[in-house]
């Protein structure tokens, strides 16, 4: 194994900021809970914020001529500047509070893509992308008569690069494609592939929600014209989420969602709509998750991007040890040092949901399934794959433990 | 909690009752689990009478999903159509046995499904979709 990178952060103190790691699941089994790209779990400091703005500070947002709701506005206001710092942008007005993701990418297909896509336009996707970032363009195809089309990847899980002058285009309007694939783990160059398609005039939209809270983003060096992530995969609450869009972009765009807050002005014959951001955020926003959000992304500062990135390698690599270590284990993706902090495997003779059951009853929580890539698994040519998924709070004893953990699955399978 | 992975099971997903083909069915249907894709698929052969000669599945899936299709092919031949019909889920979790989350019922009721709509699918009438189905 190669030289431990530098940790400069104290695993055990973190630890003891997240009271749910401390639960003892079927009645008695510590945790160990390797399904961090699913969702992550949240540092008390995180819950607090929530309980504090529901106690003191909360009223709905813009609208009050009141105290409560200017403190509300405020906090608010703050959370979109802190997720304005967290992915570098150049003003708090291009960031959009979104429910997630999923969302974030709907509304740059529906309202830039049917602004601007036409029958017989491209739309560059890769074949490792989550079902929300296929989907949404499946369906502005299906509106517009677009084409779609997909970069492959390797045997090694990598995109096949070589593939792009071919495929991007005059006629490619958007490449959209994920910084971090949710099961291969791969990590994209995502400047480069920015790099890329603007070279061909089309827009780039980043999938960030693996790994905004792996790795640092940044909107201004890598060029995204949109990225979108979600609040809970980096200890933020669940409902909501962050969509960035540069601000020449999002001001030619039409309303997405239409109600109130969207709008300057409604008569019975129309509307005129608002500024950004309010312009994308119709209705109620998600106030307090956005606020909770703020104080994930000031906890994750704290912590360190840069010391989670280099934690998380060492994590992957062990893990990479030890399941190499069982026979029969077949492990997805490239080699660590290109990955996330995300293995995805099968065992020989037990399918995905058994694995995941039987490591459930040693206390080992891992997802198993198709993890919204039914494409992906196609091409790799397996129905499921179990996927282990750490964070800077997993441990390498933890890690360690997967490897006994797969013996006694293999044992009770009679696969020894 | 009951052991779900117990010997009974275990047998039924490695040595499966009628794996394969029917060689002359009359019926058949497949489905899958759009979660986990798994999938069952189920040749029926049923008499004159409207009794079940045989029945055969094919699938791909987990543990639960194949030995409850495998113990549902050998407790079904021999019984009625009508009786069949009115074959709960209910029952089919109780001939497999272990009691399941709801998630795992899902997995065990696969082949149960599959099963109650393959006995209304002739295969003369509307042809079934193969084993190679997109599962």
């Amino acid at each position: 194994m190669s030289i431990a990178p530098a940790v400069s952060f104290d695993v055990e103190a973190l630890r003891a900021d997240f009271p749910i790691l401390a639960t003892k699941v079927h009645g008695e089994l510590p945790l160990v809970y390797f399904d961090n790209a699913a969702t992550t779990q949240r540092p008390r400091q995180v819950i607090q914020s929530l309980v504090d703005v529901y106690e003191k500070h909360y009223a709905n947002v813009h609208r009050g001529i009141h105290w409560l709701s200017e403190q509300s506005t405020d906090l608010y206001a703050e959370a979109r500047e802190k997720a304005r710092a967290f992915v570098n942008a150049r003003q708090p007005e291009e960031v959009i509070f979104t429910y997630g993701t999923t969302e974030g990418i709907n509304l740059v297909a529906r309202a830039w893509g049917d602004a601007n896509v036409r029958a017989g336009d491209e739309i560059l996707l890769t074949e490792m992308e989550h079902h929300s970032n296929l989907v949404p363009w499946q369906q502005l195809a299906a509106r517009t008569g677009a084409v779609l089309r997909y970069v492959p990847f390797s045997q090694e899980g990598l995109l096949e690069l070589g593939e792009l002058p071919r495929l991007l285009t005059g006629r490619t309007k958007l490449f959209a494609f994920t910084a971090a694939s949710n099961v291969l783990g791969t990590i994209n160059p995502v400047a480069d592939l920015v790099r890329q398609a603007h070279e061909v005039g089309a827009i780039a939209l980043v999938d960030a929600a693996q790994s905004a809270g792996h790795q640092a983003t940044d909107v201004q060096s890598t060029g995204a014209d949109f990225l979108a992530f979600s609040g809970h995969k980096l200890m933020g609450p669940t409902g909501v989420g962050v969509l960035y869009g540069r601000r020449e972009l999002l001001e030619a765009m039409p309303p997405f969602l239409g109600g109130g807050s969207m709008i300057r002005r409604v008569t019975l014959d129309g509307f005129e709509p608002a500024d950004l951001p309010a312009r994308f955020e119709a209705g109620t926003p998600p106030i307090v998750p956005a606020i909770g959000l703020g104080a994930a992304i000031d906890y994750l500062r704290g912590v360190g991007l840069e010391n989670v990135h280099r934690y998380e390698q060492l994590l992957t690599r062990r893990a990479h040890e030890v399941l190499a270590s069982v026979k029969g284990v077949r492990i997805f993706g490239p080699a660590p040092d290109q990955k996330s902090s995300i293995v995805s495997f099968t065992l020989e003779g037990v399918h995905a949901h058994d694995v995941a059951q039987l490591l459930d009853r040693q206390g080992i929580a891992v997802r198993a399934g198709h993890h919204c890539t039914m494409p992906l698994h196609k091409k790799l040519r397996v129905a499921a794959t179990s996927r282990a998924s750490f964070y800077f709070y997993n441990t390498l004893e933890e890690v360690d433990r997967l490897g006994p953990a797969l013996e006694e699955v293999k044992r009770r399978f009679r696969r020894t | 909690m009951e052991d779900i992975y117990q010997e009974r099971i275990l047998d039924h997903n490695e040595q499966p009752y009628h794996r394969g083909k029917a060689p002359r069915p009359t019926h058949a249907h497949q489905d899958d689990n759009p979660l986990c894709g798994d999938f069952v698929h189920v040749d029926l052969t049923i008499d004159q009478d409207g009794k079940v000669q045989e029945a055969w599945f094919e699938g791909d899936g987990c543990c639960i999903s194949q030995a409850a299709a495998s113990m549902l092919m050998e407790a079904i031949e021999g019984r009625s159509v009508d009786d069949l019909k009115r074959f709960t889920a209910e029952e089919m979790l109780k001939l497999f046995g272990p009691k399941l989350t709801p998630n795992r019922q899902k997995c065990c009721l696969l082949a149960w499904r599959v099963v109650q709509t393959a006995l209304y699918s002739p295969i003369s009438s509307a042809g079934p979709r193969g084993p190679e189905g997109d599962a």
